[in-house]
């Protein structure tokens, strides 16, 4: 391969007790790239990037990172920025001290420095002038924007993104998406985003896996407009054609 | 169709909008339905279709005929629907026939031109599985807590080799809202249990005319016993609460995760700065307890045993040793230890949304009470074997 690789999952198996969500499944994240896990409810997509960040231990398989180690949570510096579907900031934070909160903790930069790389974070986003304002008092979409900015604040070669767009109007949609494409072509952010939202999918997307309940496996990997356009399978062509399962074209 | 009927008052079968006939057939039987069948009719078409139900035998076949219906909405096609799957699970066959294209359109989405699912009987759990299930439950509860255990020893030795990784700067926050914050409903309870109890033993005081031991009375078992577990019981009310709510929401709203993302231990940056919180004010109210609670008692001996204030006080530091007040603050750290260690570990294990919540603030509050109580017999017992 031409591209380095960030991230290996090598038949990774996910799930708990007796309930296999995933089994067996591999596939690799390059630099550079937008990855978009995709599939249909319950088949696993949130799940599968908990593994790939570390929150959760593989019932088998491994996720390995670029320089060899095993994806698993410790206490230190984070080689990755998350954001998730809720945005997860902190309720008892300002927007301006969510952002800061990764910055005060894992450098020893001073307050206004600090200080300035939240202003700029958040105008990246923007949320200029937010800094103040409680995680309360945002809309959803401000609230997933405020979380790429925390994410972004250590400067991640790596962002992983759970639905960003889901529960936002069409306008914060393609906003949001005009964002992650301008952080990838501009900063050469590597960007994994778990999603349905064909949209998206297709104006950001640059790779994709997609995930199946029924079978438990990866069904389809690669550009999602060629696999739209060229799929021959069934399960794949309903989802990128956005129709009922009998319906297949 | 037209506009949907009014719904009628009164429940003459004549004068409703619907009928039900019963005809044999061809192959079976045949139920001709006519007229409305409306949500605002339901308990009557629920009547009859149960009705109807009695009236056909196992492995019966019928024809359900829609072709007189001349309006059908959800509520009534979901009856319906029911009333087929209902014969199917009795071995019958129902399929509808003759209806409109309006009316089969209803019964498309409602699934009733589609064979019918067999649902799965729901199998009442035995005892022995239910004593199972619980017998799981309550040693996955402990794996959690000796998980918790060890994470925070293993915390807490990496905060000894480099005291700067914890997360100070939440310590004087939770000092206040769990020290400075509590001092006032400290106080009231620990005056009044003085207070109480030295009322109660004044009656039995005055019969042998030892006024004064009240002022023993009041003096050791406030301080050693009863001012740092009334106060522990009040934090753990107000703070080991607020605690395992708190956490619990953060768990549930993902903002744990988000902070194990970030390279930020839970244990280090949301336990510690709540422990070292408690351990620190938990002593300090535990001494604000002692004094009030014996106020409360030289209240009592002025105004019911007529004793004089000076002669109280020197009752009291005769009786109070300094071992008494320390045995008591001891026990106050052990106590904030349980308190604020079984609350985080509570809110760290919310599963679930609003309700895991609060399951988990129940179970926090609970489980501290009964620790605390299990602490200061342990205590007390061991006070008696040692001496003290």
């Amino acid at each position: 391969m031409s591209q380095e690789v960030l991230i290996e999952a090598i038949d990774l198996t996910m799930g708990w007790g007796d309930n296999i969500l995933q089994k067996d499944a591999s596939f690799t994240i390059e630099r550079g790239d937008i990855f978009i896990i995709l599939g249909g409810s319950g088949c696993g997509k949130s799940t599968m990037m908990r593994y790939l960040v570390g929150l959760e231990t593989p019932m088998a398989g491994r996720v390995l990172y670029a320089d060899g180690s095993e994806a698993r949570l410790g206490v230190g510096r984070p080689r990755f920025g998350v954001m998730f579907q809720s945005g997860a900031l902190l309720g008892s934070m300002t927007v301006g001290e969510n952002v800061a909160l990764p910055l005060s903790s894992w450098t020893d930069l001073p307050p206004e420095a600090i200080d300035a790389i939240v202003e700029a974070k958040l105008g990246l986003v923007g949320l200029a002038g937010t800094e103040s304002k409680l995680p309360s008092e945002l809309s959803g979409g401000m609230k997933k924007r405020a979380a790429i900015a925390r994410a972004m604040a250590l400067e991640p070669e790596l962002i992983f993104l759970d639905e960003p767009s889901a529960g936002l109007d069409p306008v914060s949609a393609a906003e949001l998406d005009d964002l992650i494409i301008g952080l990838n072509d501009s900063l050469g952010l590597t960007v994994v985003m778990v999603t349905h939202d064909l949209d998206s999918i297709f104006k950001v997307g640059k790779t994709c896996i997609m995930l199946d309940k029924a079978s438990r496996s990866i069904i389809a990997r690669g550009d999602p407009r060629k696999l739209r356009d060229e799929s021959k399978d069934p399960r794949v062509r309903t989802f990128f054609n956005r129709q009922p399962a009998e319906q297949a074209p | 169709m037209s506009t949907p009927p009014a719904p009628l008052a009164d429940q003459d079968p004549t004068s409703r909008p619907f009928r039900i006939e019963h005809q044999p057939a061809e192959r079976g039987h045949r139920i001709v339905f006519s007229g409305r069948l409306s949500f605002a009719e339901a308990e009557p078409l629920w009547n009859e279709l149960r009705e109807a139900l009695k009236r056909y035998k196992r492995r019966d076949r019928l024809d359900l005929d829609m072709g007189k219906v001349e309006w059908l909405d959800g509520g009534a096609m979901a009856l319906l629907a029911h009333f087929r799957s209902e014969l199917y699970r009795r071995g019958g066959r129902a399929e509808f026939v003759n209806a409109s294209e309006s009316i089969q359109e209803v019964i498309k989405i409602y699934s009733g031109d589609q064979a019918v699912q067999r649902r799965k009987k729901r199998v009442a759990k035995s005892a022995v599985e239910q004593v199972g299930e619980a017998a799981y439950s309550l040693v996955t509860e402990v794996q959690l807590m000796l998980a918790f255990l060890g994470q925070t020893l293993v915390a807490l030795w990496a905060v000894v080799k480099d005291p700067k990784s914890a997360n100070w700067r939440e310590l004087p926050y939770n000092c206040e809202r769990t020290g400075a914050d509590a001092v006032p409903i400290v106080l009231l309870i620990n005056f009044l249990v003085g207070l109480v109890m030295a009322f109660q033993a004044s009656v039995q005081l005055k019969r042998f005319g030892a006024q004064i031991l009240v002022a023993d009375l009041i003096g050791i078992s406030v301080t050693r016993e009863l001012g740092p577990l009334m106060t522990a019981i009040v934090v753990t009310g107000r703070s080991g609460a607020a605690f395992a709510a708190e956490l619990g929401s953060m768990k549930v709203n993902e903002e744990v995760d988000a902070l194990r993302t970030m390279g930020l231990g839970t244990t280090r940056y949301l336990v510690f700065p709540r422990l070292f919180a408690l351990m620190i004010v938990m002593p300090l109210l535990s001494v604000f307890a002692d004094v009030v609670g014996i106020l409360g008692g030289l209240v009592v001996a002025v105004t019911a045993l007529d004793l004089a204030p000076v002669a109280y006080w020197n009752e009291i530091h005769k009786a109070v040793k300094v071992w008494d007040v320390g045995s008591g603050l001891i026990k106050s750290v052990l106590f904030a230890i349980a308190i604020a260690g079984i609350a985080c570990q509570q809110g760290l294990t919310t599963e679930g949304g609003a309700e895991g919540v609060g399951r988990r603030t129940t179970g926090a509050v609970v489980s501290t009470l009964f620790t605390l109580i299990m602490i200061d017999s342990l205590f007390t017992i061991f006070f008696r074997l040692v001496g003290k």
